[in-house]
């Protein structure tokens, strides 16, 4: 257990170092963030209580696709010089690979957020400080679904051509309850709603989300990795 | 007392048998190679016994764990974007090596990259991409030594490492298990051959003189047709 969680540290630090060096995912991820919200603010022409009305989806729609271009790169950055092959020889247990990939493309997308929250602030006029704890909340337990099961599906796909094609496919449908809850609560604490009563309940829906997906992605990567 | 036993191994590819009741045991310190014609089993063969394939019928036995292994594929299994120094030092702590650095750096030393520890491995020729290759396969001093045609495209430096680490490797009691064409260069360290026709093994046993004096000599007598 112990080295299990020292390999997916070092793993992730792997991935943000290189990362960090060739800027490939990170750069098309934030413009794509940030163009899509520019585009979108020119797009609508709505009044300023209409634009509250739809800041959760529209901010979870750029989130996801953001994400997608993340963690699209988790398992295939391993192809190159067959490294994935050292990796799954090594005595690194399945999940702790899975752990540290998933990790690193968590902290990636968080990165994307940060960069792009203050942009769709500004460029909607919306005043996102002041739920700001709790929003930060929400952002980090959908991000860690998103990155879950994005790096779960990426190791599915690993090995298939087209796989910058499949992702979304298979991404998104399995996303769509962790959507649903991370968009309400956003449009709820954005329009100044507490998180309390009904609205509780996206906060309960995302952590179980993010605790199946998580222990299954767990449970079932050696499987996944070694066929 | 063996080191490494397939026992009946089969593997299918949808319904094509890669291998087809595969059953070789090597020898704790000896070096096996696996010899074979292009399709005949030797990578899917080496691939389950490193554990990144799983045999659909029949079993595997390995003296050692998983740390006890060392890999060298058809790639070269290094990052091009970390230095020689991180590539080591990542394959250390996955390895689960008590001192990372140290053995880093005892690496680079016996591949002869310590001078460009710290360059990035995507800036190295293509020989000292080879021998890092090399140096992360031995990082660990490991017991058992899968190598998939470790001398192909290989220059003469890398070949004159690596053969010379995998003859300290053997005289330190280690197991070698490699997949090769060139049975010239295999011959110089194989105390063992097995010969793999179409997923079966037709033939183990010691090498002889008539196998080194004569590439040919052992699939004519044990290959197909024979």
């Amino acid at each position: 257990m112990k080295h299990g969680l020292a390999t997916a540290f070092a793993i992730a630090r792997k991935d943000l170092r290189t990362e960090l060096r060739t800027k490939e995912s990170i750069n098309a991820s934030a413009s794509f963030a940030l163009v899509i919200l520019v585009l979108f603010s020119f797009a609508f022409n709505l009044e300023r209580d209409e634009f509250y009305a739809i800041s959760g989806g529209l901010l979870w729609l750029v989130y996801s696709f953001a994400g997608a271009l993340i963690v699209n790169r988790s398992f295939a950055r391993e192809l190159p010089n067959d490294c994935l092959d050292v990796l799954i020889a090594s005595p690194a247990p399945g999940w702790s690979i899975f752990l540290g990939k998933a990790m690193a493309a968590f902290v990636l997308l968080v990165i994307v957020e940060a960069i792009s929250l203050p942009i769709f602030g500004l460029f909607y006029n919306i005043h996102w400080m002041d739920s700001a704890g709790p929003l930060v909340l929400i952002i980090l337990l959908a991000t860690w679904g998103i990155t879950v099961v994005g790096a779960a599906f990426s190791a599915v796909i690993v090995n298939v051509r087209l796989r910058e094609l499949m992702l979304p496919v298979l991404l998104y449908p399995v996303l769509i309850p962790l959507l649903i809850a991370a968009m309400g609560s956003t449009t709820a604490l954005l329009s100044g709603e507490s998180m309390t009563g009904d609205n509780s309940s996206y906060f309960r829906q995302l952590i179980g989300f993010d605790a199946m997906y998580t222990a299954l992605a767990l449970y079932m990567i050696e499987f996944i990795l070694v066929l | 007392m063996f080191a490494v036993a397939a026992d009946r191994v089969w593997k299918y590819f949808g319904d094509y048998p890669a291998l087809r009741g595969a059953s070789v045991e090597v020898e704790r310190g000896s070096c096996l190679a696996l010899l074979g014609r292009n399709g005949a089993g030797k990578t899917t063969l080496l691939r389950i016994l490193a554990n990144l394939s799983r045999p659909s019928k029949g079993e595997i036995r390995m003296s050692c764990d998983k740390r006890g292994i060392g890999y060298l594929g058809h790639g070269i299994g290094v990052y091009d974007d970390l230095s020689a120094m991180e590539n080591l030092l990542l394959f250390g702590e996955l390895m689960g090596v008590a001192d990372p650095r140290k053995a880093a750096l005892e690496a680079l030393d016996r591949v002869g990259l310590t001078r460009v520890k710290d360059g990035l491995a995507r800036e190295f020729s293509r020989g000292m991409r080879q021998r890092l290759a090399v140096a992360r396969a031995f990082l660990h001093l490991p017991e058992v030594l899968l190598l998939d045609e470790p001398f192909t495209s290989l220059d003469d430096r890398a070949i004159a490492v690596l053969q010379s680490l995998l003859k300290g490797a053997l005289a330190a009691g280690a197991t070698i298990v490699m997949s090769t064409h060139q049975i010239r260069e295999a011959m110089e360290l194989a105390t063992h051959v097995a010969l793999l026709e179409r997923g079966k093994i037709v033939f183990t046993g010691p090498q002889t003189p008539e196998m080194v004096a004569d590439p040919g000599w052992l699939y004519r007598n044990y290959g197909e047709g024979a």
